[in-house]
């Protein structure tokens, strides 16, 4: 029996196609951005997205099958993300692949996002041995969550209010450093003092068990981004780069604490990184030290599959077809859908 | 040819499969459901229904519009999608013409006009030729107050049909001449949609899966406040 998949990621500004084998071999991963489309609204039009993915979906499946050397029957599934993200992007993906996997006969198969960049890691090791946590930093999700096993999730904590990726936005938007505003600040900060300004680290405490069971690995935000922009506003004349490398580092501190907290209360002998913010190259210094520090194993997937891509969506689909079977043609897409949590 | 057709631009979802020998099978779900979830197992039960497989097909038939912009999405995405999968053409009909078409019994001037949301209607207008319809106005959007005023001083007899001159009937019943077609007439249709793509397929009038461009009529608004905004400055 074939072990191929095909999965199609259309939940937000990514029209993105993959083929991957036995959810380890990446055959083909091809993501079309809209990025340059959506910069010069600073942030991502729903409806210029869900027009975008429709122009493009044939082509970017088309490319991913030829670069694969794949055919349609050849395949064991086709997989598609159905939530959580925008309703109008995510029905175009949705809507594609059930009518391919009519076509060709072969299972359709729904999977979450955020599971999907659960298993971003697994591409690149798939023996990491389970339970580990896992930190999904994006512009729409923080949270920090323990994998038990392939498709059990325990949720330790998620931001209350800003994601991390959405602060990265807003300061850089207020910087005029364009949109997407992280990989602006991640270059900028390089420059920087990150300790120049003692920007507020929120729920972030010597002793954790000072906190309230659930602010435990909760994260915010957006006292954060208020900070900053008060600073910039009280002192325009101050250094950009030593303003987005203290703020930065701020947003990273209260990441990598809260990680360091989950491997020592849990005692996990491994996590990883998922999500767009997962690019970072700060997060992914610090990230590997703590993990150093605390005696777990540190696994960082390329910047390529931390950012939305299909291959991470072909990996989870895989593990859910093997365990669930195929899901039914009359699946939606579910904007507000969330982990499917134990416990 | 065998041709598989996809209806999802207004409030309804319908599919029809059938060719030269007409419509062999067809389903059409209700007001309110939901386009996606509703399209897949809607393919699955024509093809059944009629015996064949999607292997058989020679073309897939979609209506690119305008309509209801995430529904037709739906349908023009499904459709493409399974073109390229089965590797056969497109043929793509506009929603208007789907409307007027059945209606081509009338010797009056057809009028389609789907509700567009917002107050507004996406019209086109339509007159009886030997064997189908011919296109005398080009599809646009325009409130109902301006189509009303527009049909008030034509002095030709006309008929309107769709969604949209429903919704706004209260508007058109008093003008001289204007006749409303009934309640099954009011949504574009797929069996409508296989005659007239069969008649472009005899006229080799295809185009290429990537090709297919859904017609919107109106541009995203972030887009249009932003050339605003660029063009005040
Ligand atoms: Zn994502």
């Amino acid at each position: 029996m074939s072990d191929l998949v095909l999965a199609i990621e259309t939940s937000c500004d990514e029209t993105a196609a993959a083929v991957v084998e036995d959810a380890r071999v990446v055959r083909s991963s091809v993501v079309s951005s809209q990025v340059d489309q959506h910069a010069r609204y600073g942030g991502v039009v729903p409806e210029v997205a869900s027009r975008a993915h429709v122009e493009l979906l044939v082509p970017v499946v088309a490319e991913a099958m030829v670069a694969a050397g794949v055919e349609g029957r050849d395949l064991a599934a086709v997989a598609a993300t159905t939530g959580p993200g925008l309703v109008g992007s995510l029905l175009v993906g949705v809507s594609a692949a059930k009518a391919l996997s009519l076509s060709w006969d072969v299972p359709f198969v729904a999977v979450n996002h955020l599971e999907a960049h659960l298993y971003a890691a697994l591409l690149e090791e798939p023996d990491l041995e389970m339970p580990m946590v896992v930190l999904l930093v994006s512009g729409g999700h923080t949270m920090l969550v323990v994998m038990e096993d392939h498709g059990r999730y325990r949720l330790l904590g998620s931001t209350l209010d800003d994601a991390a990726g959405e602060a990265f936005d807003k300061v850089a938007r207020y910087l005029g450093l364009g949109y997407p505003g992280g990989p602006a600040v991640d270059h900028l900060a390089v420059d920087g003092d990150r300790s120049a300004f003692p920007y507020p680290r929120a729920l972030v405490q010597e002793n954790p068990a000072t906190l309230a069971d659930d602010r435990r690995y909760a994260f915010s935000f957006s006292g954060l981004k208020t900070a900053v922009v008060n600073h910039l506003r009280s002192d325009p004349d101050v250094p950009t780069a030593d303003v987005v490398a203290s703020f930065q580092e701020a947003v990273v501190d209260a990441l990598v604490a809260k990680t360091r907290w989950a491997i020592e209360e849990t005692g996990v002998r491994a996590a990883c990184l998922g999500g767009g913010v997962a690019a970072n190259s700060r997060l992914r210094e610090r990230f590997v030290e703590v993990c150093d520090d605390a005696g777990a194993r540190a696994f960082l997937p390329p910047p390529a599959m931390c950012t939305d891509n299909a291959a991470m969506v072909a990996a989870a689909g895989w593990w859910q077809f093997r365990r669930e079977g195929p899901s039914p043609l009359d699946t939606g897409a579910d904007p507000n859908l969330g982990l499917n949590l134990i416990g | 040819m065998l041709i598989l057709a996809i209806e999802s631009a207004s409030g309804q979802v319908g599919c029809a499969v059938g060719g030269h020998e007409g419509v062999l099978a067809s389903a059409h779900s209700g007001q309110g459901r939901r386009h996606a979830e509703a399209l897949g197992p809607q393919i699955d039960f024509v093809r059944r229904q009629a015996g064949i497989e999607l292997t058989e097909l020679g073309a897939v038939a979609v209506d690119v519009g305008p309509g209801l912009y995430t529904g037709l999405r739906v349908g023009i995405v499904a459709g493409v999608s399974m073109a390229y999968a089965l590797g056969i053409p497109v043929i793509g009909v506009s929603s208007l013409d789907l409307l007027a078409f059945p209606a081509r019994w009338t010797s009056r001037l057809i009028v389609s006009a789907l509700d567009a949301r917002r107050g507004e209607l996406f019209v086109a207008m339509f007159r009886k030729v030997p064997g189908g319809i011919q296109r005398v106005v080009d599809p646009r959007v325009c409130s109902p107050a301006d189509l009303a005023s527009e049909l008030e001083v034509t002095e030709e007899r006309s008929l309107l049909v769709g969604d949209g001159a429903l919704r706004y009937q209260e508007m058109f019943a008093g003008i001289r001449g204007v006749e409303l077609a009934e309640q099954g007439l009011a949504n574009p249709s797929a069996r409508a949609l296989v005659q007239l793509a069969h008649a472009r397929a005899m006229r080799e009038e295809f185009v290429r899966p990537w090709e297919l461009e859904p017609v919107y009529l109106r541009r995203p608004d972030a887009e249009i406040n932003w050339a605003t905004r660029e063009g005040g400055a």
